[in-house]
């Protein structure tokens, strides 16, 4: 889980500072030492760990801590505050090309998830509205751009290349053209990895830069990345004059200290972030959201909008109009599970909610959300008639025999399941009450059905 | 041809100039051994991704050692250093083999780190040594993945076994090692998708492989090795202990040290789950993939132009 090490280990340092009255100096010390392992074992760089445990430390010790009522939450608020301004504050802006078409250039170490990222990317601006080109420039890993082309066709989008004989520059600059008869009008350039000691290479993408004059240069940078993670996205500006980063495989369990020290260090922005191998896990970067998240206070943001994007919004107004009515049914069921599934998966989804960010916990309720009910749910439901499915009343123990014989399921997980969906109809009709205005008490008792 | 050993000593121009050059000024600036000679030697060592727990147990044994022997001389830390690394990396462990062929290899990690490059070069090696080569390309998911392994199998004159996108990568192991018998090949090397350590789905999914390697060929695979991108932090004894628990891994291969990486994490790894690193990847030619040699590694880590 995303920071989990780091948020974890936190944590447990301010449980400690947690209800005392005053702290002296001799505290902080305590709790920034902490601090300090802490960060050095989530491979935030060395450099950037000394700056932020001496920044905390001077507004530590100055008034506001050691006068307020609750210390210990201020050293919090502080610590949440630093972490949010180190790892860049607002969130950054796309550039984009006011006339003509946007150019955006991927550049990074070999095995960083360029073209992967490339993809998410086209994909990610298509739902924006805009009509991307994937272009493969990588011509020296073999398949290279094979690869960009196979993941290309599985999201439909336009790809050019020329193969892997060919000049580097000379495919992005007849990229344009073909842009151009395509009607696209954001051209993404997949480039080869590279080291960023080698020069010659190096020299290619300054090459790249000068005919192209993209709007955005991208550094994709793996998460996993140690203490090097600032020498790369150091040499690659100093050579590039980056515009942004993006940082990948942030869905495993690194501590992601790289996330905190390249924006330090080298004033970049962090602009995406990838969080899974599907080609939609690709989210625009929160600092304030991360900082949270270190600190195990949740990230309800980014679940509303994940919501926000998987609901869709018509047949969100038809349950809406079936609900005031009392029709809400068992093929309204499914199709509720459906779009809390499309939000991702549960566990992803339950990391984000305040409070289940501690491992233990969330660890005890993937165990008892099994993604697997869903599948069961689905499979019993499909297995009944349309009539049962308008009217579940009529299902009789014979009808609930066949209907467990037809899903693969047992009478019993049929009766749960009818049990599950009578609950969820009646809290659906405390909530439609409820946006009606009736109660406004009853919200505190709403959770989901399964 | 250029020996390997200067060619790893290249490689680690880099390493030498931000680690060892660091520990040299430090001794020199240092007139005695103090408390803050070894924080400073300290954060040298995790700038160099050897990670805390590794750091203190080197820092300690250095203690020990001049405690014991008496030692006042702050340039004596750094031969001190030296030499608990090197004892610390321990003997070379050769790949193992198998005593009737095939051998097989299955080769795991997570994306990016560079498996099916290092599948590539350990074809290479093996072809230059005169052996019959197959490789099955049970990386069904990445897109390009086959296509990759099939450039490889071509340069390098080994067999391939394979099926379409998407299929079920035990099906193909389990084809791969048919084929073996049938043509009398001398190892098979095994590419598997990357995954993340904290899938577990899909780590199941490289337990399945390894229980079908196991039931059609008893004894095999005869060596799993994980594939750890050098410029990996700390995460790396995660994806570690995690792939160990899963298919018991019995090496690693680390790749990618031509970087400005500074590889101290095989340290670390070393030190918490005791998995020998068997070989080290320098270079994106063919033949730049060899065994690990702890002596070898710290010797070119120190400058030394020779080692013994």
């Amino acid at each position: 889980m995303l920071f989990e090490g780091l948020a974890e280990r936190l944590q447990n340092t301010f449980k400690k500072l947690r209800g005392k009255g005053k702290l002296t100096e001799s505290d902080i010390n305590e709790a920034l030492r902490e601090v300090r392992l802490a960060l050095l074992e989530a491979d935030v760089n060395l450099a950037v760990v000394k700056q932020f445990t001496q920044r905390i430390k001077e507004r530590c010790l100055g008034v506001e801590v050691l006068e307020s009522l609750t210390p210990a939450q201020q050293v919090i608020k502080i610590v949440n505050d630093e972490l949010t301004s180190l790892m860049g504050g607002d969130v950054s802006k796309i550039n984009f090309n006011p006339a003509g078409p946007s150019i955006f250039l991927l550049v990074g170490l070999q095995g960083s998830g360029k073209t992967t990222t490339a993809g998410k990317l086209a994909l990610l601006f298509r739902k924006q509205g805009r009509r991307p080109l994937l272009v493969g420039a990588d011509v020296y890993r073999p398949a290279a751009i094979k690869q960009l082309e196979v993941l290309a066709k599985q999201i439909n989008i336009p790809f050019f290349s020329l193969g892997e004989q060919a000049d580097p520059v000379r495919i992005a600059e007849e990229s344009l053209g073909y842009a151009k008869a395509q009607g696209c009008d954001l051209i993404i350039i997949d480039t080869a990895g590279r080291l960023h000691i080698d020069e010659e290479l190096m020299e290619e993408l300054k090459r790249l830069k000068n005919v192209l004059k993209p709007q955005e240069i991208l550094l994709v940078v793996d998460a996993m990345t140690g203490q090097d993670a600032v020498n790369v996205a150091k040499s690659f500006h100093e050579e590039l004059e980056l515009s942004g980063i993006i940082l990948t495989k942030l869905d495993g369990d690194t501590r992601g200290g790289a996330a905190l020290s390249v924006k330090a260090v080298t004033g970049c922005p962090i602009k995406f972030i990838g969080t899974g191998e599907k080609l939609d896990a690709l989210e625009p970067f929160h600092p304030d959201r991360m900082a949270s998240r270190i600190l195990g206070m949740g990230d309800v943001l980014s679940l509303i909008e994940k919501a926000q994007a998987a609901f869709d919004q018509e047949k969100a107004r038809e349950l809406e109009r079936k609900l005031r009515k009392q029709e809400f049914t068992l093929e309204d069921f499914v199709e509720q599970i459906k779009q809390v599934r499309s939000m991702g998966p549960l566990e992803q989804v339950l990391s984000m909610i305040p409070g289940l960010g501690g491992a233990k916990q969330l660890k005890k309720l993937q165990e008892e959300f099994d993604e697997k009910e869903f599948v069961y749910l689905e499979a019993i439901i499909n297995s009944m008639t349309p009539e049962e499915r308008r009217n579940p009343s009529i299902i009789n123990g014979s009808r609930r025999r066949r209907i467990a014989r037809g899903s693969g399921t047992s009478v019993q997980d049929v009766n749960r399941m009818l049990k599950q969906f009578e609950q969820t109809r009646k809290i659906m009709k405390q909530f439609s009450e409820l946006s009606s205005g009736k109660s406004t008490r009853k919200l505190k008792s709403f959770k989901f059905p399964f | 041809m250029v020996s390997f050993f200067s060619k790893l000593k290249e490689s680690l121009v880099k390493t030498r100039q931000g680690f060892i050059e660091k520990v040299s000024q430090l001794v020199a600036v240092h007139s005695k051994i103090d408390e803050e000679l070894f924080e400073e030697l300290e954060e040298v060592l995790i700038q160099a991704d050897v990670g805390i727990a590794a750091t203190q147990r080197l820092l300690e044994e250095i203690r020990k050692s001049v405690r014991q022997k008496k030692i006042s001389e702050p340039g004596e830390v750094k031969t001190l250093l030296r030499e608990k690394m090197v004892e610390l990396l321990g003997d070379p462990v050769p790949v193992r083999w198998s005593d009737t062929p095939p051998t097989v290899i299955l080769v795991v990690g997570v994306n990016g780190v560079g498996k099916t490059t290092t599948i590539g070069k350990l074809a290479h090696r093996f072809r230059q040594e005169g052996k019959k080569v197959l490789l099955a390309a049970a990386d069904t998911f990445r897109a390009g993945a086959i296509e990759q392994l099939e450039i490889w199998s071509a340069r390098t004159g080994s067999d391939i076994v394979k099926h379409q996108p998407g299929s079920d990568p035990a099906a193909i192991v389990f084809d791969a090692l048919q084929a073996a018998r049938r043509r009398g090949t001398d190892v098979v090397i095994i590419d598997t998708a990357g995954r993340l350590h904290t899938k577990v789905n899909l780590m199941e999914e490289l337990r399945k492989i390894k229980r079908v390697v196991g039931r059609e060929l008893p004894g095999a695979p005869h060596e799993v090795l994980l594939v750890v991108d050098a410029t990996t932090g700390q995460n790396a004894l995660r994806q570690a202990e995690l792939f160990k628990d899963a298919t018991d891994v019995t090496g690693i291969a680390l790749t990618k040290l031509d970087g400005t990486a500074k590889g101290g994490i095989v340290l670390a790894i070393k030190e918490e789950l005791g998995i020998p690193v068997k070989l080290v990847g320098i270079g994106e030619k063919s033949e730049d993939l060899k065994d690990f040699n702890g002596s070898e590694f710290v010797a070119a880590l120190f400058g030394e132009d020779r080692w013994e």
